[in-house]
């Protein structure tokens, strides 16, 4: 289409009703329906989490079966990386990534919306499979989000949907990053050079590239398994001829990976907030994308450090570990270029800010435990313990859910034209910090002293971190109400946000998204406006 | 933007192209990943069996040898849905460090109908695996039993002297699967 085509159609506004979202092909629409999305799937992934630590309060059965707990081990991770983390960066994406780089929609705005629409056929598959079980379905899926055989190839039918719901969770997110990809290419407004694009941009070109290259790996994994499971195949059977031990390292050439997908646009958020808080152009904007190169590059080769224990020969666990451990020198960096960012700026502490520096400092800590799980020796004390979970919990929570808060809180303005109540943010930034580490902080003690990861029962010298970490959690789940009460008001109203909603919104980033008002008209950038 | 539109295309088809491509090296890798793991051992702690020796090779270790003597405890786990009998003829043995020896294990088919299984072996310690040299085992092929036929097999090896000399008791366990799929659907149905 051409410029003037768009003008013809500047004053048309949404369709009415539930056309106007089940037929959506506008970013802004689509993409307020994949933080919808992911907010709902944030409750439902919490509610499970609620359940383990209340199961896990003391030693003993208390109140779930010990299967149908594995269960929800397993689909609590899915939910949670798949359901919550992906769609609510690919929300953030759709809402901002055309408005940064001052594109009218995204390149390919039909395929946008079959990818959305594919997420919740998806969430009803993965809630499918824990409920079969209950129905005669067969044993439960109690593998972990790992889904290693010869477990998985014994499941009953609720490791069927399952794998139908990664198929479908992978050829959604395969379709959004090929959009994304697109839109970075060829929509960029003219004078919005590659190297003028906001980091936020930049990181989901990087994130869009990984999931591209690893989400069909994990896909032909699983369908492998399909086949193991009903066509007599024996891709993971030793019996057969097969390697169970073949999964695994599919799994993790996925795996690795995916944990930079869910890192990577957090950093992108904080590229763009350090800066506006800190009233200070970003510190090596240059280096920081090269960072993020090189952590795609290098994230694609170290996958084996998950499977230290299975035997590899010691030139093979040598390779893996030295190139983990050099993972910790890109992150580092990119730390440090936040910290230099900040270094003599003019800072406020609103909440995204408050945010952006505790992620700083917490997921730095995952770093150093990161470093401690890549040393082989030391790995096989700490593998598969409750250490292990400590370590991913604080990579992931401020590494990629706080890094997304911080966003919310940041363009919430924007999308909805109101400023929320700072004061609640506040209140909400202390609460849920502060209940994150009573949850997780202990648990690298009970880790270290031995405590096994994904079972229902433990042995009674683990009870009192327990209790500790059960109470962090269930303040941690509690806080999201608050969060929840604090979106709500700021949509339905509050003090209007201006075009330009925080002071130094534009500082060090040449993004546009301040030069519309605030919220958006429907329609933005009709005609591409020009950078300087 | 009308000169975008071809590009878009490309894009997407590249994109697109590199998607299938990774999905169907999953699948490549399955091949590739056994011969990988053959050819440079990546995969194992302990070396693999050298093809080229022959008994005699090792008879010649023979006239090297200490006085060393293990225990070799051999442990017998039918997989679940095979209820077949197989043991070991001896359950524990005292075995020469450095000198070939043999042994026998029993495998009667109970079922009416014959069945393909194979054997896989694990050893405790592990340091041990790489010091069991096998020179002949009913785990090197799969094993074809008749209706309610039996069969007595034998395992040939050699304790290589390179054992760490701590060791003296080797655990050796066979765990004995079914290739065939009706035992496999039938193990299904009791999970
Ligand atoms: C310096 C950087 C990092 C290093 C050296 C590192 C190292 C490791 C290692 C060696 C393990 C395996 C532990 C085991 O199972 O025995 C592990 C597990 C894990 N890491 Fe990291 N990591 C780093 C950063 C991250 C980041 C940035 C994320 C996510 C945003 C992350 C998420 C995870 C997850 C989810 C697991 C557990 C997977 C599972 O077994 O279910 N890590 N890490
Ligand atoms: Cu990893």
């Amino acid at each position: 289409m051409t410029a003037e085509a768009l003008d013809n159609h500047h004053d048309h506004g949404p369709p009415k009703g539930y056309k106007r979202w089940l037929f959506s092909t506008n970013h802004k629409d689509i993409g307020t329906m994949y933080l919808i999305f992911a907010t709902v799937m944030l409750f439902l992934g919490g509610g499970m989490a609620m359940l383990i630590r209340a199961e896990l309060f003391i030693p003993g059965l208390q109140l779930v079966e010990p299967n149908f707990y594995n269960n929800m081990v397993t689909n609590h991770a899915l939910v949670m990386i798949f359901g919550a983390i992906m769609p609510a960066a690919a929300g953030m994406a759709n809402w901002m990534i055309p408005m940064m780089i001052g594109a009218p929609d995204m390149a390919l705005p039909r395929l946008n919306n079959l990818s959305f629409w594919l997420l919740p056929m998806a969430a009803i598959m993965l809630i499918m499979a824990m409920v079969v079980p209950f129905f005669g379905g067969g044993a439960p899926v109690a593998t972990g989000w790992t889904l290693y055989p010869p477990l998985s190839v014994q499941a009953g039918m609720g490791m069927d949907l399952t794998i139908f719901a990664i198929h479908t969770l992978g050829i959604s997110s395969i379709l959004a990053s090929i959009n994304i990809i697109t839109t970075i290419i060829n929509m960029r407004a003219p004078g919005m050079t590659w190297m003028k694009m906001p980091l936020f941009v930049w990181a989901w070109f990087f994130t869009a590239l990984l999931l591209i290259l690893v989400m069909p790996a994990l896909a032909g994994g699983v369908t492998m398994l399909l086949f193991d499971r009903h066509f007599g195949t024996s891709f993971f059977d030793a019996a057969g001829g097969g390697d169970p031990v073949l999964f695994q390292h599919l799994f993790w050439f996925f795996g690795h990976p995916e944990v930079y997908v869910l890192l990577l646009p957090s950093i992108g958020v904080l590229g763009i907030v350090i800066p506006a808080f800190s009233r200070k152009p970003l510190f090596g904007y240059k280096p920081l994308v090269y960072w993020m190169g090189f952590l795609t590059a290098l994230g694609l080769v170290v996958w084996a450090h998950h499977q230290y224990t299975i035997g590899m020969s010691v030139a093979a666990t040598t390779y893996f570990m030295i190139g983990t451990i050099l993972v910790s020198i890109p992150i580092g960096l990119m730390l440090f270029n936040f910290i230099f960012t900040m270094w003599r700026g003019a800072m406020t502490f609103e909440t995204p800010m408050l945010f952006a520096i505790a992620i700083i400092l917490m997921f730095a800590f995952a770093g150093t435990t990161g470093v401690m799980l890549a040393v082989v020796p030391a790995d096989m004390q700490y593998h598969d313990t409750y250490f292990v979970v400590a370590h991913f919990h604080y990579a992931l929570i401020p590494g990629a859910l706080f890094g997304l808060y911080a966003g919310v809180f940041y363009w919430l303005p924007k999308w909805t034209g109101h400023m929320y109540d700072e004061t609640l943010g506040k209140i909400f930034f202390w609460w849920t910090t502060i209940a994150f580490n009573v949850t997780f902080f202990p648990q690298h003690f009970v880790g270290l002293a031995g405590m096994p990861r994904r079972i229902a029962d433990y042995s009674a010298q683990f009870t009192d971190i327990n209790i500790i970490s059960s109470i962090g959690g269930i303040m941690f789940g509690l806080s999201h109400l608050l969060f929840l009460y604090i979106i709500i008001k700021t949509v339905r109203g509050g003090k209007p946000a201006e075009a330009k909603s925080w002071e130094g919104a534009q500082v060090g980033t040449p993004g546009l998204e301040w030069t519309v008002a605030s919220p958006p008209p429907f329609h933005t950038f009709t005609t591409p406006p020009v950078v300087k | 933007m009308e000169n975008h539109k071809l590009s878009n295309k490309k894009i997407v088809l590249s994109l697109s192209l590199a998607a299938i491509v990774m999905f169907g090296f999953g699948f490549a890798l399955a091949p590739l990943y056994q011969l990988i793991c053959s050819v440079t051992g990546l995969n194992s702690i302990g070396g693999t069996i050298d093809a080229r020796k022959t008994i005699s090779d090792y008879k010649n270790i023979d006239q090297t040898l200490s006085e060393r003597k293990i225990t070799l405890q051999l442990d017998t786990t039918l997989e679940k849905g095979l209820d077949w009998q197989f043991k070991p003829v001896e359950k524990q043995l005292k075995v020469q460090v450095g000198e070939v020896s043999q042994t026998s294990f029993i495998f009667t088919n109970t079922f009416d109908y014959p069945v393909v299984t194979q054997a896989v072996p694990s050893v405790t310690p592990w340091q041990a695996a790489e010091h069991i040299k096998k020179i002949e085992c009913f785990c090197f092929n799969q094993q074809t039993l008749a209706a309610g036929e039996n069969k007595v097999m034998p395992l040939t090896f050699v304790i290589d002297p390179d054992l760490p000399k701590d060791i003296k008791t080797v655990t050796l366990s066979y765990t004995l699967m079914a290739v065939d799929n009706k035992i496999a659907e039938n193990t299904k149905q009791n999970f």
